[in-house]
């Protein structure tokens, strides 16, 4: 699903991230950890294809983003199910308009696809915020909006870079929870974050294994987590 | 500012927030630019029907005036006919009589002169076939068998006239292309701005899996949009100022308000003004999204 091949990342300062080799199989769950600046956005920003390896190799979907012009590397996107840390959305437009804008942009009709965004919404725990405005809503429901928006394409691949930053601990097992759920429907999970307790919590629940970000390596954890 | 029927926007037109500073002044510019636009078409389509009437209504006719010594008058007119019928392209040759060149001077001297004791120079009418004549070498025919002979083609005011006439319609296309060349810069420029405010939401379309085309697409629908939507009413307000010209026949503006069928070329200012919108949307949507990293 995902492979490096000794990959490196050099923003300018030296490199951020060398020698990295992995490869996710497809259903895989990973958690992604390691200290502030060790480069967790980074390597999730390699898999998207919003960078590119400064050396080496990345695979996605057995494709080399690095040979694809920019509508290539769109239709890379609609495979991928993206989360941020701080969700952006489209303002203007309501909750179960921003979870159809995958759709839209695929060039689906978002009508036709009304009743999986109601029950998408629903699965979130959103379905009274429907026509709600982004602006209006918490943290934790912008997260869980993003969750959704995130996999109406049904994507292969779930990436999602500190999802439950600044969320409390209840409302992040909750989002955990849709994340488990999404992995065990076979979709391949990478999700980055530095709380150890909330993989501890977590791990459990799944095959979840951990990469580890230290010195600009990228290595397994064992259990000693 | 949009009439009903523009406003309806598609799900994916809608992406584009509707708010915008630059976005809100491009169909009041648009509407001026369209009024603009309206009044230049109809300098310029009056201006080319006031040329062609004086050029094909006066060419083809003109005068030979003889004057002369009462006892040499006769035979010098009779001259004058044989060099004009022997004259190629012309097709016909008539003299005045003298009742025509009496009601030609009343205007100036009254009617009641007794105009016969006057020694009056003759007139002869001459019309031209459409290929017209050799107006220098004609003139060297009557100067050497009539001296008292004097060929007039109207080409004296004639010409400069027409000219003008078509210096004004040049003037009039001339300010049409500006006015559709500004209204493009005006569009390209609104589209930049609208991009630079809307960054976060490419991003976000970006991450999503947007092509650029689809996010062009938007706001390039958007600029037509407010173009159409601000041009149609500026040409109706065009339409209406040309209207209200008073048409007085022989009147100064008389000719200056379009006629019959071409009422429809302000149909055609909208139509026009949403096409170089489009354009120039287009053009600066995609040129700016390949900079956006
Ligand atoms: N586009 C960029 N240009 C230059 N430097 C960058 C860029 N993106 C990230 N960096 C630098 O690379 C380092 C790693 O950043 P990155 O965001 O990958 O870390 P992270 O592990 O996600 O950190 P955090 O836990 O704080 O989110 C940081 O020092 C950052 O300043
Ligand atoms: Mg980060």
């Amino acid at each position: 699903m995902v492979e490096f091949e000794d990959v490196a990342v050099d923003y300018g300062a030296g490199d951020l991230l060398a020698e990295v080799s992995l490869a996710l199989s497809p259903g895989s769950f990973h958690f992604l950890t390691g200290p502030s600046g060790a480069g967790k956005t980074s390597l999730l920003r390699l898999i998207s294809a919003e960078i590119a390896p400064t050396r080496g190799r990345v695979r996605l979907f057995g494709e080399d983003p690095a040979g694809m012009d920019r509508d290539g590397i769109a239709r890379l996107r609609r495979r991928i199910g993206l989360v941020h840390q701080d969700c952006q959305f489209l303002d203007h437009l309501t909750l179960a308009e921003n979870v159809a804008l995958p759709l839209l942009a695929a060039g689906h009709d978002p009508a036709a696809a009304s009743q999986d965004i109601a029950a998408l919404l629903g699965w979130v725990g959103l379905a009274r915020q429907a026509d709600a405005l982004p602006p209006t809503l918490s943290g934790g429901e912008r997260q869980r909006t993003a969750i959704a928006r995130a996999v109406i394409m049904d994507p292969d691949l779930i990436l999602a870079d500190e999802p439950t930053g600044n969320i409390d601990w209840d409302m992040s097992l909750r989002l955990m929870t849709l994340f488990v759920e999404l992995n065990r429907q076979g979709k391949t999970a990478v999700v980055a974050t530095h709380d150890l307790a909330l993989i501890r919590a977590v791990k459990a629940q799944t095959q979840a294994r951990v990469l580890r970000i230290a010195g600009g390596r990228v290595a397994l954890a064992g259990a000693d987590l | 500012m949009l009439p009903a029927a523009l406003r309806s926007d598609t799900p994916a037109g809608r992406i584009v927030p509707p708010s915008g500073a630059a976005a809100r002044l491009v169909p009041l510019t648009s509407a001026a630019m369209a009024l603009l636009a309206v009044l230049a078409v109809a300098v310029a389509l009056a201006a080319g029907r006031i040329a062609d009437r004086w050029e094909t209504g006066l060419a083809g006719t003109a005068t030979v005036r003889i004057s002369a010594p009462p006892d040499q008058m006769a035979a010098q007119v009779r001259g004058a006919i044989r060099v004009l019928e022997t004259t190629p392209g012309v097709t016909l040759v008539r003299e005045m009589s003298p009742e025509d060149r009496q009601a030609l001077l009343a205007p100036w001297v009254g009617g009641d002169l007794p105009l016969d004791t006057l020694p009056l120079p003759a007139i002869l009418e001459v019309v031209e076939g459409a290929g017209g004549v050799d107006a220098q070498g004609l003139r060297l025919r009557l100067a050497a068998e009539v001296p008292g002979a004097v060929y007039d083609d109207h080409s004296r005011w004639r010409v400069p006239l027409v000219q003008t006439a078509r210096g004004v319609r040049t003037a009039g296309l001339v300010a049409l292309g500006l006015i559709g060349a500004v209204g493009a810069v005006l569009v390209a420029v609104a589209t930049q701005a609208a991009l630079a405010e809307n960054l976060s939401v490419i991003r976000t379309l970006r991450q999503i899996g947007a092509r650029d085309s689809f996010i062009a697409r938007a706001f390039v629908r958007r600029m037509t949009l407010r173009t159409a939507g601000g041009a149609v009413p500026g040409a109706l307000a065009g339409a209406v100022v040309l209207a209200m010209v008073p048409t007085a026949p022989g009147g100064l503006l008389d000719g200056v308000a379009p006629a019959g069928a071409d009422w429809l070329w302000t149909l055609a200012v909208p139509v026009v003004a949403a096409v170089v919108a489009f354009a120039a949307a287009r053009v600066t949507a995609f040129r700016l999204l390949r900079r956006v990293p």
